[in-house]
């Protein structure tokens, strides 16, 4: 297996430069695509690290593992952590930026040094993040909420703030470059028609990212101003109102969950048609169901704020609307499945992964239809019903999205193979733990187990149980690719320009591409997923 | 850090095993409403998941990849986008429609309900009983009667959870909010905090103890009192000093809080008010905010000088001025008979 196959490379993006100063100092997207893999990477398994913890403490009813303070640290630096400096840059930065520029045929984005600096705005948010990890943490819940956060608690609320707030740069930044990029450097005959799903999703994210994230810069600013100075904004005695930062803060992180899955979902819409050897099904309604989703998806905050006190009448209008944001999200799941009809469908890792997408999506979905039922959210809100809900959207969706979109890229970032047979096995591993883990946690919450309790009665424990034992199972499941294509990137096969036979520019240069993607830009003269004009490898075809 | 007496208190055996129920107790009206919205909620998704995971199943099979055989290219079709559009909307506004419903019979308490006003803090709850009765972490209620909760938080954002009723309602600091509910089995039942409030919020627990009307007449009359909710903030009231201003058969400096309560007031920049418990409330606690019509702004402000309870007292006190005023504490007349006591002994 592991024959080192000593031929003579041709230059590309990995061995154009040597050294630290290279990778530290570079403007080419596919490099800081790499560096934003290895910076999230990292922040994904501290965040699972804690995730752990937190399951470990909840798989006895008396809180014993750890103290209170440090378990409210825990869910608080968990939730954060894989917000803000995981599922929120996790495909956009990764993916995005080493594919979007191919996938419109041009050398690079429309600002490579903003690009650059946008990864450093991370890294330094980053490390705040870290060092106010170190010194004490935080523990007011991922949601900040007021007066506790501003008045009450006495952890690191201000610096933990404004690690997100810098962090919130880099989006809005990497937002930019996309939606310019997009716009002004598409190749000559890449029509908005012919555009890959992918970019369309990813054009709908960076909208979210451009025209959000600046609310939840302003929201963090004036809770670090108001628990600095006690400017009274949040704060009832004197008349200020704790309900505005809910508001202001889920103006933004609303619209901040479809950022994190509309590229997922355009992942999805690669790999469909890819291992169904198809064009996607209904592709216009794919297109504008992304950008109905990231419009919409700024009507509908206050749903997180049924039972918070807003009036009957708000709610009323909240609760029809978030209806109808979930119209698009069914729109794109039965054009998936009917890409699949009379398809030619082969399941290697990366379509185990959007199938998969496609049933944890689906009971996302669906449940999130049950929570924007007001009588019926009163009930479950705050239970482990939401928690369950949404852990199904992010990470049922978006991680599943984001490993398949890293398995389906792979050749072409890495220029090898990852071995087929252990990703197919982890993809198994990461389907059956992840749904022990949170299908549980549906029944705990109508059962009425509240969230973020650190010891609970004890006729909860059979289910905690069970979530417990799947986190454990999952984790395998997340750790098995991180070895694997470690391994690969010296004994992987490899891989050729395109081994799937996959449509997409990308594909049409080499593996890893040179450092300005193509020798000549291309002309692009076919429609999107033309795949009656590829054929599919048969070493693909046989593996089934 | 003194919580395993809370834990001990709970419901619930030893052993895991003993107890593994899946669905939470029914005991107030509203349970039986949500967990029907809930079971068709079940059924539908259990018919739709059913459908697209077969349908993709079967897809997966019969057109996985053969030697000899092309995918065929379909490019879409409007009929289906259209269908696939318009009946899920369809099927999303009944429920919408369904939850909403519940959610205005929820939020809505019936006009005759026992008003029980409640104090959240880090990591307890109060109640105050209208004949006076106060608890801490316990809630004594009877079964068949409309409980209406006026609830405020002394300190951060609480949320008044009780899973078995299926009403939630968060308690906000700085002002009234209210939830009800009427119990319909005997029993006891778990008070969470379900609004995330600092380090023991997993300690904020508390039971609400559904009785039979006799058992609770008889909780009612064995439980120490001090009089009525509304006598006590009639103490406070004189304490305070209000009747100076606040004068009954004269008009004074202030106005007279006769039939103030319920009823609409004109403000001085020409604004008409109803005065409900938030408006006494900030009258009260920060008086320049809302000036009646005619009268200059003199009053001294009281934040940070009544403490919740107090200004629980103080409000059931303005409200028993009033002479028709809907379910107003210490106003016998409205309470159904049979289910109330008259007074309690002391």
């Amino acid at each position: 297996m592991a024959t080192a196959v000593v031929t003579t490379e041709r230059e590309n993006y990995i061995n154009s430069e040597y050294g630290i100063r290279s990778w530290l100092l570079t403007t080419d997207h596919k490099r800081i695509a790499l560096l934003y893999l290895l910076s999230i990477t990292f922040f994904f398994f501290i965040g699972g690290f804690f995730a752990l913890l937190i399951r470990l403490e909840l798989l006895t009813p008396a809180g014993d593992l750890v103290q209170a303070d440090t378990y409210n640290k825990l869910f608080t630096m968990h939730g954060q952590i894989m917000v803000f400096f995981f599922l929120i840059p996790s495909i956009p930065a990764v993916l995005g930026n080493f594919l979007v520029p191919m996938m419109i045929g041009a050398k690079d984005l429309a600002f490579p040094r903003i690009n650059l600096l946008s990864w450093y705005l991370y890294i330094f948010g980053g490390c705040m993040m870290l060092h106010c990890i170190v010194t004490g943490g935080v523990d007011t819940g991922w949601t900040f909420y007021t007066p506790f956060s501003t008045a009450f608690t006495n952890t690191k609320v201000i610096e933990a703030g404004l690690s997100i707030f810098i962090v919130g740069f880099s989006s809005i930044l990497t937002g930019l470059n996309f939606v310019v990029s997009i716009h002004r450097m598409r190749a000559p005959g890449l029509t908005w028609s012919r555009l890959p799903l992918f970019l369309w999703s990813i054009y709908a994210t960076s909208i979210i990212f451009l025209l959000g994230t600046p609310v939840l810069a302003i929201t963090l600013l004036l809770l670090i101003f108001e628990r600095a100075f006690h400017l009274g904004i949040f704060d009832p005695t004197r008349g200020g109102d704790p309900l505005l930062f809910q508001h202001l803060f889920w103006f933004y992180s609303h619209p901040a969950v479809y950022i994190m899955i509309l590229p997922a979902m355009g992942v999805v819409s690669e790999i469909i048609p890819c291992f169904s050897r198809k064009r996607v099904f209904g592709y216009s309604f794919v297109a504008m169901s992304s950008i109905a989703i990231a419009v919409f998806g700024f009507l509908v905050w206050a749903h997180h704020m049924f039972v918070a006190g807003i009036s009957l009448y708000s709610a009323l209008f909240f609760s029809i609307l978030s209806y109808l944001v979930a119209v698009p999200s069914a729109v794109k799941v039965f054009n998936w499945t009917a890409t699949m009809y009379k398809g030619s469908i082969s399941f290697s890792t990366p379509m185990l992964y959007a199938l998969g997408f496609i049933g944890l999506f689906t009971i996302g979905g669906l449940t999130g239809l049950f929570l924007a039922a007001l009588g019926f959210d009163v009930h479950v809100t705050d239970t482990y019903f939401v928690i369950a809900h949404f852990h199904y959207i992010m990470v049922g969706g978006a991680v599943m999205g984001y490993l398949g979109g890293l398995h389906f890229w792979w050749p072409k970032i890495s220029g090898r193979m990852y071995p087929e047979a252990w990703g197919r096995l982890a993809a198994a591993i990461v389907f059956i733990g992840f749904n022990l883990t949170f299908f549980p946690q549906f029944i705990l919450g109508y059962m009425g187990m509240p969230r973020r309790y650190w010891q609970y009665p004890p006729e909860f424990q059979v289910l905690n149980v069970f979530s417990t034992a799947g986190s454990t199972i999952l984790a395998v499941g997340y750790l098995l690719p991180m070895i694997y294509m470690l391994w690969s990137l010296r004994y992987g096969k490899i891989a050729g320009d395109n081994p799937w036979g996959a449509a997409g520019l990308e594909w049409k240069t080499a593996s890893p591409p040179p450092t300005f993607n193509f020798d000549e830009t291309p002309e692009v003269t076919w429609e999107a997923y033309n795949y009656d004009e590829i054929p599919m490898p048969e070493e693909v075809s046989l593996e089934r | 850090m003194g919580l395993t007496p809370n834990i001990e208190r709970l419901r619930g055996s030893k052993n895991m095993f003993e107890t593994f129920p899946l669905w939470p107790v029914q005991a107030s009206t509203i349970a039986g409403q949500l967990d029907l919205l809930y079971v068709f909620l079940l059924l539908l998704s259990l018919v739709t998941c059913t459908a697209i995971f077969t349908t993709i199943t079967v897809f997966a099979i019969k057109y996985r990849r053969r030697h000899g055989r092309e995918a065929e290219q379909i490019h879409g079709s409007i009929i289906l986008e259209i269908a696939w559009s318009v009946i899920p909307l369809g099927i999303f506004l009944v429920i919408f429609a369904w939850g909403a419903i519940i959610y205005f019979h929820e939020r809505t308490p019936p006009r005759d309900s026992t008003e029980i006003y409640t104090v959240a803090k880090q990591w307890m709850w109060k109640f105050q009983h209208p004949e006076g009765q106060r608890e801490i972490n316990e809630l004594h209620v009877p079964v068949g009667r409309d409980v209406k909760l006026i609830l405020t938080s002394q300190d951060v954002i609480h949320s008044f959870y009780v899973p078995a009723f299926r009403i939630k309602q968060d308690v906000l600091p700085g002002r009234y909010v209210t939830a009800w509910f009427r119990a319909t089995k005997p029993g006891t039942y778990h008070l969470f905090c379900a609004e995330y409030c600092g380090t023991m919020h997993s300690g904020m627990l508390g039971q609400i103890v559904v009785m039979d009307p006799s058992d609770y007449q008889t909780w009612l009359a064995t439980s120490r009192t001090f009089g009525s909710l509304a006598a006590a903030g009639q103490s406070q009231f004189e304490q305070l000093g209000c009747p100076t201003c606040h004068r009954f058969e004269t008009q004074g400096r202030g106005p007279t809080l006769n039939g103030v309560y319920g009823n609409p007031v004109t403000l001085e920049d020409g604004r008409t008010v109803i005065a409900d418990e938030n408006y006494i409330r900030e009258s009260v606690l920060n008086p320049g905010a809302k000036i009646v019509s005619g009268f200059k702004n003199i009053m001294p402000v009281f934040q940070g000088l009544v403490d919740e309870e107090q200004m629980n007292e103080l409000v059931a006190y303005v409200k028993s001025l009033s002479v028709p005023p809907a379910g107003s504490a210490g106003n016998p007349t409205l309470i159904p008979p049979g289910t109330q006591p008259q007074h309690p002994k002391e």
